[in-house]
């Protein structure tokens, strides 16, 4: 069978599963649009190239499929950068498919033509220029291999105008070999059993989990493995949804907004397990004074993170689901270690008891103006436990993590690794597509709401129900934070002079606003946002200058926090 | 400390911008490089020297290998190898110096391969060291211009790495 090669491109996408694509038409890959309008591959518009970027990463951040956008050469190309870069510093797997300038007239400087290849190179985990139609199918196969195995990421596919429209013979390859990348699944048993003997010595252990744990899927046996020794887990932003929060064991956040007792814990403890984690700087704090009095295991499936910024004792490769399995069953083995190990670090967790009732999380709680942190301690009492959280940046993403204690894999959906603002109501959106029945939430800062507000226009074209926080400081709080503690006060461009009718924008788009700024009408509001069909914007006036805390000052120790009053 | 790597990648497009650029974007250093295919024509080798501690070159290591486009990276430090890299120096060559030049061009096994009243152009194959230790000797005659290739190398024995 002969086809051109945007059919090719759709038939292809339909052997990989994919129903469902994000994306913005242009002259670069107008054939594909043409074959898609009698396609039933499903094609969400949004009103820009960043905003399909992150829509297809929350589609695969909360269902672990691979997330596919297409955008047209030159300006639609360059408009994805952001998000693929997003998706890259969290291991998103994504396929990113962009028209170029037909072949002839690449390096030309022709009309829309940008080296999608070369921009993309650090950003991306692998890209390909497709030259010949011949290698397109194999291309995409290999695309969407390297996209969602071993560590994931996204992989990006230039593929020209003319290769569109040429035809060759189609047959999708059933495998897949490169000989240049092949992941490490299973863990080497013998660390494995050198882990379990240093957890078993241990009095001090701490869990120091991060994205990998949903990445992999593994958050049964993270819990299995955290129970049987009852070792205290701390979270990063990336793992907040992949330990229950309101599990005995765990320690919530560590880092720079963290937990006084998870980063008194990591601080003292004798055996730092780091599994799926990177220790980010954001995280680590001065790295000289990280986890200084403890032996380091690191497990992950990408090599290039272990020893990359702290000595690890023993590393293991492997897929998290692998590695900890293996790891219960090692422990399970010796029940009798297992109990010893339980009794010896009963001391340990309850000094970590003690620290939590010294300085549990919580905020000075108002009865005449609107705190953030009760905002989003409303939101979790009136949604379900399944429901999908996205966030953009700044501090009322800090509060969402801190305060929102999720209790289900995959359900905290944030840019982590960039901090891109403007991430979180294009991640609801594709959230929202990939789950229709399930209540999804953007909880959004007045600053970050303003990058990517043109997608109300796309929730209320595809009806998608999302429902939209603003925590509306009538700052860029987060900035606005630091130049308080650390600036004097110099508010430098970080006051939004101009009210805006967050309310009036909503409506204009379709869509229902909803506003307060009386404490009295918090549950009320997100109440009737909740029963409302179709999407919804909650605009709250909260106090504006709430700081988050705790808080780790750039170059301190993550155990010099300071603490809320 | 000095290190020389031999990583063989696919032969493909981009592929030295995706080596270069991931020295270039994590600040690790290339002193120099050189690429070329081997006996598989869809295999490149690219030879580089580099430098750095234990740690970054771990790094470097794993960071070579995690590249799609990447088969097999070998660090030769601390391994029996061959080394070689190519030179041409041209250097002013009048009058007593002349000979001079060609004595020193003698003691090194270099050649001559090209000649003007003015100047010799000397080719000369070696370690670096050899390399450099031929410059210091020409440096006074007045140097005009070096052209040098960077070390490609080779594991000593019998067995041979594919490609
Ligand atoms: C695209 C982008 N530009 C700039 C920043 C730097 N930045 C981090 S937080 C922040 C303020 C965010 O303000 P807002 O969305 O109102 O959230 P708040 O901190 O007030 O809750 C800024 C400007 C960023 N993270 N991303
Ligand atoms: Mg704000």
């Amino acid at each position: 069978m002969e086809l051109t090669g945007s059919q090719i491109l759709l038939e292809s996408l339909q052997k990989e599963g994919v129903d469902t694509v994000f994306g913005y038409p242009g002259g670069a890959v107008i054939n594909i649009y043409d074959d898609l309008y009698d396609s039933s591959i499903e094609h969400i518009l949004t009103r820009h190239e960043q905003g399909a970027v992150h829509a297809a990463d929350g589609y695969a951040r909360c269902t672990g499929k691979v997330g596919v956008i297409i955008a047209t050469s030159g300006p639609g190309a360059t408009n994805t950068v952001t998000g693929i870069a997003t998706a890259y510093m969290d291991s998103i797997p994504m396929v990113i498919i962009t028209g170029q300038v037909p072949t002839p007239l690449i390096g030309n400087d022709a009309f829309q033509e940008a080296d999608m290849c070369g921009i993309t190179r650090p950003c991306t985990k692998h890209n390909f220029l497709v030259k010949d139609v011949r290698d397109l199918a194999r291309t995409i196969k290999e695309a969407f291999y390297i996209a969602r195995t071993g560590r994931p990421g996204p992989v990006l596919i230039d593929l020209p105008k003319d290769v569109q429209v040429t035809k060759c013979k189609f047959k999708y390859p059933e495998t897949v070999s490169l000989r240049g990348y092949k992941p490490t699944y299973s863990g080497n048993s013998r660390q494995i059993d050198k882990a379990a003997k240093m957890l078993l010595r241990a009095r001090r252990p701490v869990l120091y989990v991060g994205g990998g744990i949903n990445l992999s899927a593994s958050n049964a046996e993270l819990l299995k493995l955290a129970e049987i020794t009852q070792s205290p887990v701390t979270t990063t932003l990336m793992a907040m949804s992949g330990f229950p929060q309101d599990h005995p064991l765990c320690l919530g956040m560590l880092g720079m907004h963290g937990t006084f007792y998870a980063n008194m814990s990591v601080t003292d403890c004798d055996l730092l397990i780091a599994i799926g984690a990177r220790f980010d700087d954001r995280v680590t704090g001065r790295i000289d004074s990280f986890a200084q009095k403890a032996k380091v295991i690191h497990i992950d499936i990408d090599p290039t993170t272990i020893k990359k910024n702290v000595a690890v004792d023993l590393p293991i490769v492997g897929d998290l689901k692998d590695v900890l399995g293996k790891l219960c069953d090692k422990l399970s083995e010796q029940a009798e270690s297992l109990q010893k190990l339980v009794k010896n670090t009963a001391k340990w967790r309850e000094t970590i008891e003690e620290w939590k009732q010294a300085h549990p999380m919580g905020y000075e709680s108002s009865d005449t103006i609107i705190k953030p942190q009760f905002v989003i301690e409303k939101v979790r009492e009136l949604t379900d436990d399944n429901a999908i959280i996205s966030t953009e940046v700044g501090q009322h993403q800090m509060w969402t993590a801190q305060f929102f204690q999720f209790s289900q894999p995959r359900t905290f959906l944030t840019s982590g690794g960039l901090g891109t603002m403007g991430f979180g109501l294009p991640a609801a959106l594709g959230a929202q597509v990939a789950f229709p029945d399930r209540q999804v939430i953007d909880i959004s800062g007045d600053g970050s709401f303003q990058m990517n507000s043109q997608e109300l226009a796309t929730l209320v074209q595809y009806k998608l129900p999302v429902k939209i926080v603003i925590l509306n400081n009538n700052y860029l709080g987060m900035v606005r934070q630091w130049q308080q503690m650390f600036f004097d006060r110099r508010y430098s461009q970080t006051v939004m002079e101009l009210p805006i009718d967050f309310v009036k924008l909503a409506e204009a788009y379709g869509a229902t606003g909803l506003q307060t700024s009386k404490v009295a009408d918090v549950e009320k509001i997100i109440k009737q946002a909740l029963e409302t069909p179709g999407p919804v914007l909650m605009e709250f006036k909260i106090s504006r200058e709430e700081n988050v805390l705790p808080m780790v000052p750039a170059g301190k120790g993550i155990h010099e926090m300071v603490l809320a009053s | 400390m000095k290190h020389t790597i031999s990583v063989l990648v696919e032969n493909e497009f981009g592929v030295l911008a995706r080596v270069s650029g991931l020295f270039s974007g994590r600040g690790f250093n290339i002193e120099s490089l050189s690429v070329a295919p081997t006996l598989e024509p869809d295999l490149s080798r690219i030879t580089l020297v580099t430098r750095g501690d234990d740690r970054i070159l771990e790094q470097i290591n794993k960071q070579l290998n995690k590249l799609i486009s990447t088969i097999k990276v070998i660090d030769f430090t601390g391994e029996e190898y061959v080394e070689r890299e190519l030179a041409l120096i041209k250097v002013s060559a009048e009058a007593e110096s002349r000979a001079e030049a060609l004595r020193i061009v003698d003691i090194f096994r270099a050649k001559v391969v090209d000649v003007t009243p003015k100047s010799y152009t000397i080719e000369i194959t070696g370690a670096s060291a050899k390399i450099d230790g031929l410059i210091e000797l020409l440096r006074p005659m007045g140097i005009k211009e070096i052209v040098r290739s960077g070390p490609v190398v080779m594991g000593r024995g019998a067995k041979g790495t594919a490609g």
